[in-house]
């Protein structure tokens, strides 16, 4: 069985003590709403967009220390980004966790640039139970970035 | 308490199975609970010698395969005390047996402007199908209110009432282990002009039942939470109602006639038990049922109280003003499922946390939201115990969320 420490790496429960980005965004911002229909945990993904741009983006709802530290390393990485750049984080982070890609005809993923803080949620994989956990904010993100448009 | 729990959980193979070395403590039982040897036995014999359809072939296995699943009804009658065996009716689960009176009795009798009585510590299954067939008929739900105890607040429940035809209500709650005065509600409902229907599915597995006591019109419940198998359910009902009910589901085994312009219904319990039933289940729940006799339900609320009193003076004790215990305290008034608020650790990482000391414990909102957003919480922590579990397994609890605390000392 792996150990505690695989999940609870030391940045993860940083970001879940000090998360970063909480908050809301007022309209005409993007809200996206997540919820874990397993555990109940809901997560809001708001997020404003100009020119192709996430130019800010803010968290609320409640979760785990994964859902929420997640959440959390995913605002940072995201803001300021361009949405095509964005997406592609978003695959190579579901990749990360082990999620298959349904979709063949998408463009080969973009792996140059490292994943950073992201990092810290690999050892999520051997808690298959607690993916959905990581993945929710990504979810909800896509989720936003598809209603933006 | 006359049996021992130590001895009792030799009986159940799983629980005798190791995890990095350790043993399992498993708290889990009001979600599912482990089968005793006898019940694994006694399906595995059942299938390798008397396996065969039921009600519908002559030759001798037929005929053997019929009496073993007859003979499940008939144990179901007596543990519940049902006058009848025709009213005990084989289902998939207890949520089918509720979406059965629901869409059955409730279809048939509920116009636009009645009201369904539910209450607010309601699983989702004894809420759902009540949404959908208030959605379909114009039919208002109303909600019994709790007390900050947890109890059901019955202050205004003649009002309440006042206008409803089903008050659908649990015996004792998943999350707060709150037992519900079945009786004085059941005698409310029908003062109302109302029929009552009890959730069973937390209450029969560990306490003694009898439906006439209750004076219900409809209890509904699982196997697989006492014991038995998965697969299979009871729905019992009064026969008069049973009698007037449409059928459910249409298909084999519940039709006397069927012809190219309509069909006839066979007699009760076939009437409701549409296509092959679960056999070799009922066979395993016959046996579970036997097992939970033998033990005695009046010596299994005893033992429950025992360990459920222990481990709230344990946590308490240990924890103080850190450790949230929801629903009554009063172990009179409670079963022995404990939903809990660690700090402020969530649920999912206090149960994360506890499994590395292979202490299996829910985590999540136990189908019942309504009520988790009475508690202000998306998620509550549950440790469920049942007749394999002894103080010791209390202790390795309270031992074990210390690691939670300590991981997540903030």
């Amino acid at each position: 069985m792996p150990g505690l420490e695989d999940l609870y790496r030391e940045i993860i429960l940083d970001h879940y003590r000090s998360p970063r980005n909480r908050g809301e965004l007022a309209p005409p911002a993007v809200r996206a709403e997540g919820h874990n229909p397993l555990c109940g945990d809901e997560i809001q993904v708001y997020l404003d967009v100009k020119d192709g741009i996430v130019t800010d983006i803010k968290i609320g709802g409640q979760g785990c220390s994964i859902s929420q530290s997640s959440a959390s390393m995913m605002s940072a990485a995201v803001k300021g980004k361009p949405i095509a750049e964005i997406r592609n984080l978003v695959r190579r982070f579901k990749n990360m966790m082990s999620i298959e890609e349904d979709d063949e005809s998408t463009p080969p993923l973009d792996e140059s640039k490292p994943l950073g803080d992201l990092e810290a949620l690999r050892g999520v994989v051997k808690f298959p139970v607690r993916i959905k956990c990581a993945t929710l904010a990504w979810n909800t993100l896509l989720d936003g970035l598809d209603q933006s448009i | 308490m006359s049996f021992d729990p130590i001895v009792v959980k030799k009986d159940f193979p799983l629980l005798e199975r190791e995890i990095n070395g350790r043993s399992i403590v498993y708290l889990d039982s009001a979600n599912t609970s482990q089968k005793p040897r006898q019940v694994i036995d006694a399906m595995s014999r059942f299938t390798e010698t008397s396996y065969a359809p039921i009600n519908r072939s002559a030759y001798q296995l037929a005929a053997e395969s019929t009496d073993a699943f007859e003979a499940a009804r008939a144990a179901v009658r007596r543990f519940i005390n049902a006058p009848k065996v025709q009213e005990v009716i084989f289902t998939k689960n207890a949520t089918e047996a509720l979406n059965l009176v629901a869409q059955s009795w409730g279809v048939a009798n509920l116009r636009a402007g009645d009201a369904i009585l539910l209450t607010h510590m309601e699983h989702h299954a004894n809420i759902v199908p009540w949404h959908m067939l208030a959605a379909e008929r114009g039919v208002e739900l109303r909600w019994v209110p709790l007390t900050a105890d947890g109890l059901l607040d019955l202050t205004n429940l003649p009002t309440l009432l006042d206008g409803a035809k089903i008050f659908s209500f649990t015996a004792m709650s998943n999350v707060l282990g709150t037992l519900t005065p079945v009786r004085q509600l059941v005698d409310a409902a029908h003062a109302a002009g109302a029929i009552a229907i009890v959730d069973g599915c937390q209450y029969v597995p560990h306490n003694p039942t009898d439906v006439q006591a209750w004076g219900a019109d409809f209890v509904a419940f699982s196997s697989h939470k006492l014991c038995g198998p998965s697969g299979i359910g009871v729905l019992w009902g009064r026969e008069t109602l049973l009698e007037e009910m449409p059928p459910f589901l249409g298909g084999g085994n519940m039709i006397a006639d069927v012809r190219l312009d309509g069909f006839s219904c066979a007699e009760l319990p076939a009437k409701f038990e549409a296509g092959t039933p679960a056999i070799t289940e009922a066979v395993g729940m016959h046996a579970a049922i036997s097992y939970l006799s033998s033990l005695g339900m009046d010596n299994v609320r005893a033992h429950e109280v025992e360990v459920t009193t222990y481990a709230i003076d344990k946590l308490k004790t240990r924890y103080g003003d850190d450790i949230t215990i929801h629903g009554p305290v009063d172990p009179a008034v409670r079963g022995a499922t404990l939903s809990f608020k660690f700090k402020d650790v969530h649920p999912h990482d206090v149960s994360q946390v506890l499994d590395q000391s292979n202490v299996c414990v829910r985590a999540g909102h136990h189908c019942a939201k309504p009520l988790m957003k009475l508690l202000g919480a998306n998620a509550t922590a549950r440790a469920s115990f049942y007749i394999y579990n002894s103080t010791a397994d209390a202790d390795a609890l309270a031992d074990a969320l210390a690691n939670a605390g300590d991981l997540f000392g903030f």
